[in-house]
């Protein structure tokens, strides 16, 4: 029954201080599906991911990556796993000291030994995919915050992960740009199977990519299940970010 | 103490802890794989060559000031023969490695903080985490290491131009030879006044790097705390600079007497 699962969080607790950001939060995203956490600001959501990716640890309970248990991995194990795994940043998170094809280049040349040109070729049909192919040579600097965004999401696909976890994919951008990053997210999942988790608050965003939306409310898990399903909920805080879909 | 005072004091051993275990980690990642050699390399390019025209130009200044200082004090014995030996013993004994230690602090150390704080501010620190990158390796090791071999280089080039700016001022008030000038300078200057006060400036490197490196790299609150790590880096590189001086030239004296 776990082989089915990319990613799964057993009773995972985090504090930070005296404030209790997640309490006792359990849900599993099933392999080549998307799931979308959402919630208010502050309510754990990007905490989560960074949990998944093993950024923060928990104070108690266990998080599996397809059938792993990361909490305790040492450094290069936790390294070996990170590379199964793709995080698209909120502001995309750049080196902006490297043009934008360096970037998507920088996992490839840590991590594999292909030849320059290789690299180089790779990273070219990254940005191709996302739409940048004219933008190797630019810098961070000189991109639109749409842009970034699809460059992040370059260098995250870079090493070909299995799972995508992104955070607020459509932060700070216009509708239109956010359509566009959602049907790179949901042409992910349906051509090469990969598994999302994605963090946001854009309710008609979470409606178009996700198979299953889970809703956290001060740290725990008020609502998992389909669109449908949360669209029945009586809970009052589901209901108002069912409603905010109305105009999606 | 009061607890006004027990506050600032535990907070201070608990910061200095904090930074002593930062570069003790640093010394034994040093040694692990990967060594991140093109990164050691990249940054021995931002903190050594880049820092070349800055301390050779303050060399120069140095080397003419210093001269005519020691002018002024050898006249009145009629000495002014000394004049090269004193300035050479001068300045690679003592203001050779304290002075480049602190030019560097300035503007390598206000660097590394301002641009790990930001990374860190940014998120990149994590991205480069989340792409199985060891983040204290590749960004604070490799500076540490970096400022530990330019430091005795710099300070090298820092000596070379005091020298010649030495010469310089001579040349305009004696018309020294070049050659007569360097003879005298070295005529007097032996193993122990020139290699152990360079080695030394490889624990100012060390000190610069962990210092800024650890600021930078443990940067919180935005912008702000972006100009906080990058004006502390160089404080309190400075101060730790001059308080270790002390230490390391005592300990000179004591394993290589002179005099004798």
């Amino acid at each position: 029954m776990s082989d089915a699962h990319a990613i799964r969080l057993e009773n995972v607790s985090k504090s930070f201080g005296n404030q209790q950001v997640l309490q006792e939060v359990s849900f599993a995203v099933d392999r080549g599906t998307a799931c979308c956490v959402l919630g208010r600001s502050g309510t754990g959501k990007s905490v989560t991911l960074k949990l998944l990716i093993g950024l923060l640890k928990p104070d108690h309970g266990n998080i599996f990556v397809e059938d792993q248990e990361i909490t305790h991995l040492t450094e290069v194990e936790l390294a070996a796993a990170r590379k199964r795994i793709g995080f698209l940043f909120q502001n995309a998170a750049l080196f902006d000291s490297i043009s934008v094809g360096e970037n998507v280049a920088f996992p490839l040349r840590r991590h594999t030994t292909n030849s320059d040109q290789e690299v180089r070729e790779r990273a070219t049909e990254k940005l191709v995919a996302v739409g940048l192919q004219k933008d190797y040579e630019k810098m961070p600097a000189d991109l639109s915050g749409g842009m970034r965004k699809r460059a992040g999401l370059a260098r995250a696909l870079a090493l070909d992960p299995s799972i995508l976890l992104v955070d607020e994919p459509s932060a700070g951008l216009d509708p239109i740009t956010t359509a566009e990053i959602d049907n790179l997210l949901m042409q992910l999942k349906t051509t090469q199977g990969t598994s999302l988790v994605v963090v946001t608050h854009n309710m008609p965003s979470a409606r178009r990519i996700s198979d299953k939306l889970i809703v956290l409310d001060q740290g725990s898990i008020i609502a998992e299940g389909t669109v449908e399903e949360l669209e029945r909920s009586d809970n009052a805080v589901v209901t108002e970010f069912m409603k905010s879909s109305q105009g999606g | 103490m009061s607890p006004s005072l027990t506050a600032p004091v535990q907070q201070f051993f608990s910061w200095f802890g904090s930074v002593s275990l930062f570069g003790l980690r640093a010394i034994r990642d040093a040694f692990r794989r990967p060594l991140e050699t093109r990164e050691i390399l990249r940054q021995l390019y931002e903190i050594g060559w880049r820092s070349a025209p800055l301390v050779t130009v303050s060399g120069l200044a140095i080397g003419v000031v210093l001269s005519m200082h020691t002018r002024s004090t050898m006249e009145r014995f009629g000495a002014e023969a000394m004049i090269p030996t004193a300035l050479a013993i001068a300045l690679f004994s003592e203001t050779g490695p304290l002075l480049t230690a602190l030019l560097v602090a300035g503007r390598v150390g206000a660097g590394i903080g301002a641009e790990l704080g930001g990374m860190r501010v940014t998120e990149q620190i994590d991205a480069l985490e989340s792409l199985a990158v060891n983040s204290f390796k590749y960004l604070a090791v490799t500076r540490v290491i970096a400022c530990i071999i330019a430091l005795p280089i710099l300070t090298t080039i820092m000596n070379s131009a005091g020298i010649l700016g030495g010469f310089f001022a001579e040349k305009v008030i004696s018309n020294i030879s070049l050659q007569l000038y360097l003879n005298r300078a070295f005529s007097n200057i032996g193993f122990v006044d020139y290699i152990p006060p360079t080695a030394k400036t490889m624990v100012f490197g060390f000190l610069i790097g962990t210092v800024s490196s650890y600021l930078g790299y443990n940067t919180t609150g935005g912008s702000e705390g972006i100009g906080r790590a990058s004006t502390r880096s160089v404080v309190f590189s400075s101060i730790l600079l001059i308080v270790t001086n002390v230490l390391l030239v005592r300990s000179i004296f004591f394993f290589f007497p002179r005099g004798n």
